[in-house]
């Protein structure tokens, strides 16, 4: 029961914290169209987080969907490093939405048929909402990659830096091996293959170069992160410590 | 009503407006998913549009509204993700009532809902909610949201 509830823990914990990034842009989109489009994607990440975090909260009994967001430190969150990556310019959070979208693209496309019935479901609901991400994110490193000289360079720029941050997407820990064994969780390294020919093909219409794999960055599984997350927690999470019984 | 009448019930619902597109009734938009009586108590089900939709609460309360002001209060609701949504459970009547209040409904070719020509085109595939994306009609020049298929 413990690996069910980190292994629903850590999708959850991805949704939520790359949402807050989402809500940092509203009022500050660079268009009133991507105002609302990036204030929608954030919406649609806190609706996934919001189911992952009620299951895992039936799952372990002890806190709630609130708590769990609300009342963990940083060293409790198990989301990928790459989602809590500050937003930079616009084209730095295009660039690691898509890279981030391409992978969970394929993840929840392989959870939809886990032997665990709630896991699949909300895969298969938060697959439609990632579907259009993931088309979203494409267009724009494609827009800015192939666009004047200077976004090129600019999102270039953003690729080579966050590249580090992708290897955590295909590495497998015990929780994760238990979880595939029982059926219920992906075999994150198989999707590899599929992520590169996705990453690939837009990196080439972008007209961008794809980085070297070098230093990969590490940790998320264990409460491993970058300095960023601690300063996001504290924003997000500051009125529901301050004020413990606030109602909306 | 202790009968277990669910026709009663869905008739109720279908009096529910849909809070963010008051045209349809949230039967109509497809979000019930089912009605069950056991136990001497109605179970309903419902589903959301998108997972972060703000209005599932609202309707969940709206819901519970009618169904109290109507004398009915052994029921449950419950939320359920699976089936997913999709925009293929809107019938065609719901989806002409959706043209006439001035929203596109989902199809593969979007139609201008002023003019209905199919010249027109995507702005954005974001709106004003989770579920509508914002088009251009480039006849009429009329910029008017559609219903994302999904």
């Amino acid at each position: 029961m413990k690996d069910l509830y980190i292994y629903t823990l850590r999708i959850a914990d991805c949704s939520l914290i790359l949402g807050q990034r989402m809500c940092e842009w509203c009022s500050k989109g660079p268009t009133l169209e991507e105002d609302i489009a990036l204030s929608n994607i954030g919406l649609d990440l806190f609706g996934q987080a919001n189911g992952f975090y009620e299951y895992a909260s039936k799952i372990n009994g002890d806190k709630s969907a609130d708590e769990l967001a609300f009342k963990r430190n940083e060293r409790e969150f198990f989301n990928f490093q790459i989602s809590e990556q500050k937003n930079e310019h616009f084209g730095t959070t295009m660039v690691r939405n898509f890279l981030r979208d391409a992978f969970k693209y394929l993840f929840y496309t392989e959870l939809k048929s886990s032997k665990d019935e709630t896991l699949a479901a909300l895969a298969s609901k938060s697959i439609k909402e990632v579907k259009y991400h993931l088309r979203h994110s494409t267009n724009w490193v494609i827009r800015l990659g192939d666009g004047t000289n200077e976004s090129n360079i600019k999102v270039q720029k953003s690729l080579d830096f966050l590249w580090q941050f992708t290897g955590e997407f295909f590495e497998m820990d015990e929780v994760d091996e238990k979880m595939l064994k029982k059926g219920i969780g992906v075999d994150n390294k198989r999707l590899k293959s599929e992520w590169d020919k996705i990453v690939n093909d837009t990196i080439d219409k972008a007209k961008l170069k794809k980085p070297k794999d070098g230093y990969m960055a590490t940790g998320s599984k264990k409460g491993i992160h970058t300095e960023h997350l601690g300063l996001l927690l504290a924003e997000m999470q500051y009125l529901p410590r301050a004020y413990p019984d606030a109602k909306w | 009503m202790q009968s277990g009448n669910t026709k009663y019930i869905w008739e109720l619902l279908n009096s529910v407006p849909d809070p963010e597109i008051p045209v349809i009734s949230v039967v109509e938009l497809g979000v019930v998913r089912d009605v069950t009586f056991k136990d001497n108590s109605f179970k309903i089900c419902i589903t959301p549009t998108y997972s972060g939709c703000p209005a599932v609460k609202t309707f969940t309360d709206d819901i519970k509204t009618c169904l109290v002001e109507n004398g009915i209060n052994n029921f449950k609701i419950e939320l359920v993700y699976s089936p997913a949504w999709t925009t293929d459970w809107m019938s065609e009547k719901t989806k002409e009532k959706l043209k006439k209040f001035g929203i596109a409904p989902p199809a593969k070719v979007v139609l201008c809902p002023l003019c209905s020509s199919q010249n027109t085109q995507l702005i954005s595939e974001f709106g004003a909610t989770a579920c509508k994306a914002m088009h251009k009609c480039l006849d009429c020049l009329e910029p008017f949201e559609a219903f994302k298929c999904i």
